[in-house]
């Protein structure tokens, strides 16, 4: 009834869709970083959207299957195999006993989900599932950590398989760089130059990348406005600290902050800007709420599809 | 009157309301009354009071950017109705023992603010602070406002590690580490009680809004609660 850790990976984090509520008290939502790979993985298997799945950054994991499931992968192409076969994301695959299911680097992306039929059973620390290790909150063991080897990832075995596919149309493209953002907070603040030089610029993902937030390399913002009194940060927010390289902070980020910020990233976009790493180059797109909304609207008929 | 804001969507499922550009207790008093009404509603995901601002997280299946807005309209126009009543606060007596062998600046804050050790223990444990934002790490309650005669800016290096119970100010402020974390305030006492319960409904024994004090405890009495006097 379960998945044994053969080899743990770099980074490999039991996840939900995060933890609901407590950012008023200053702890971090955390969930998945590609919530569209996530929600995709849940939607193959008919599994509840906030289902337990693991987020395997990078690679480098070794499973052993103990009891048959349907499994389904989702985001990036981390190389994985089933028993030495390649298999690919955006598809489910049949798991017996004994197989082995292995994730080697990344092909294209940074960060696959896995997802079990009914999902990961894990007990829930403060009503969600997701690991935050910077807070030592959730996880296997309620701690905040990342798994070990000899971890042992329990499951509701299933016999009957169930195939399918995530449709073309539906499935995220990764090679996009342009991120959509909704301009907010302090944006009427930035001189119209300097919002004009940020929605126009390349920037690159820098070395300095997690889930709390990518630090982007490019042309320098200059914020003139007046100082900021600390306030609550929105998932994607985009802040311009002293040095003026743009600072998108994700599901790992702090709750509050006081430097100034730009606006937020959407949900599609953290789940691009999730995919990338040092070297990529992305730029940033001003869409409205109002056509944020109808991304999102679009997104849930997709999943729909699957 | 009516109360002055600035809202905006953050994103189709985000708002930001903004009260005003300065720091002041009525302010604070209905950001924290409103946070608490947001509370009890299973359409709002999260929130994050501050200073002078609310941040609202909602679930769009439960409000759209319509309804939401006028439902937070609303509850904000209640509060005007609410200005002159006194919201109930919650006092929470925090237990501090004020000594070096704990508290690494405290013989520099005296020195800097030109009084004694006594006079900063004193001049600490006089006020009653309120809670004006909880951030930065878990449980860890922005609290205002600090005598001006302790007033200090922010170390200019930080420490690594700050210890867990660890009493701090710096500028207008002062506060508790909840957890072993890095902080660059000037720590001036220890707490031998917990400022987090993982095991708890809430989480953070401080809420926004909360009037909070300190009180010395001696050597003794700051042992008997279960303080430690690790360095780190």
């Amino acid at each position: 009834m379960s998945f044994k850790v053969v080899s743990p990976g770099i980074l490999t984090l039991i996840q939900d869709l995060g933890r609901k509520g407590f950012q008023r008290v200053g702890l971090s939502s955390g969930g998945a970083m590609d919530e569209y790979a996530f929600r995709l993985g849940n939607a193959l298997l008919r599994n509840k959207a906030n289902a337990a799945q693991l987020e395997i950054t990078y690679g480098m994991l070794t499973l052993e299957v103990r009891e048959s499931t349907s499994a389904a992968l989702c985001g990036a192409d981390l190389g994985a195999t089933l028993n030495g076969k390649s298999i690919l994301p955006w598809q489910t695959y049949a798991l017996k006993r004994g197989d082995l299911l292995a994730f080697a680097q990344p092909k294209y992306g940074l960060r696959a989900y896995l997802a079990v039929a009914g999902g990961l059973q894990c007990d829930e620390t403060l009503g969600s599932v997701s690991t935050v290790m910077r807070e030592h909150v959730g996880g296997l063991d309620g701690k905040g950590e990342k798994l070990k080897k000899g971890d042992v990832l329990k499951y509701q075995p299933m016999d009957d398989h169930f195939q399918n596919r995530v449709p073309r149309h539906a499935i995220p493209d990764y090679s996009l760089t342009e991120i959509p953002l909704v301009l907010g907070y302090q944006y009427q603040q930035f001189s119209r130059i300097e919002l004009a030089h940020f929605l126009s610029s390349t920037y690159s993902v820098s070395k300095h990348f997690d889930r709390m937030g990518y630090r982007l390399e490019g042309r320098a913002i200059r914020y003139d406005g007046e100082g900021i009194i600390s306030e609550g940060i929105a998932y994607g927010s985009v802040q311009v600290p002293n040095d003026g390289q743009p600072i998108v902070l994700l599901r790992d980020r702090q709750t509050i902050g006081g430097y100034p910020k730009i606006g937020c990233i959407t949900v599609l976009g953290g789940a691009l800007l999730s995919q990338k790493v040092a070297g990529d180059r992305v730029s940033f797109a001003a869409i409205t709420v109002e056509e944020d909304e109808q991304e999102r609207l679009l997104f849930g008929h997709k999943l729909k599809s699957v | 009157m009516p109360i002055s804001y600035n809202f905006q969507f953050l994103n189709s499922t985000s708002c930001f309301i903004e009260f005003g550009l300065h720091v002041d207790e009525l302010t604070s008093i209905r950001i924290a009354a409103l946070a608490n009404k947001l509370e009890e509603d299973e359409g709002i995901e999260d929130s994050v009071a501050s200073y002078t601002t609310l941040l609202v997280m909602f679930d769009p299946r439960f409000y759209n950017r319509v309804t939401i807005k006028r439902y937070l309209d609303q509850l904000i126009s209640s509060l005007e109705s609410d200005a002159g009543e006194r919201f109930s606060a919650n006092e929470i007596v925090i237990p501090v023992y004020y000594d070096p062998e704990v508290a690494p600046d405290l013989m520099e804050v005296a020195a800097a603010c030109g009084v004694t050790v006594d006079a900063v223990i004193k001049l600490h444990s006089e006020t009653v602070y309120r809670a004006y934002a909880i951030g930065f790490t878990p449980g860890y309650a922005y609290l205002g406002n600090l005598n001006k005669q302790l007033q200090l800016p922010r170390k200019s290096t930080p420490r690594l590690k700050v210890t867990k119970g660890s009493v701090a100010i710096a500028e207008q402020q002062t506060a508790v580490y909840p957890s072993d974390s890095p902080g660059g305030w000037h720590i001036i006492g220890r707490t031998p009680i917990e400022l987090i319960d993982w095991q708890s409904e809430s989480l953070s024994l401080l809420s926004i809004g909360d009037h909070v004090r300190f009180e010395p405890i001696s050597r003794a009495e700051y042992q008997a609660k279960g303080g430690g006097f690790n360095v780190l």
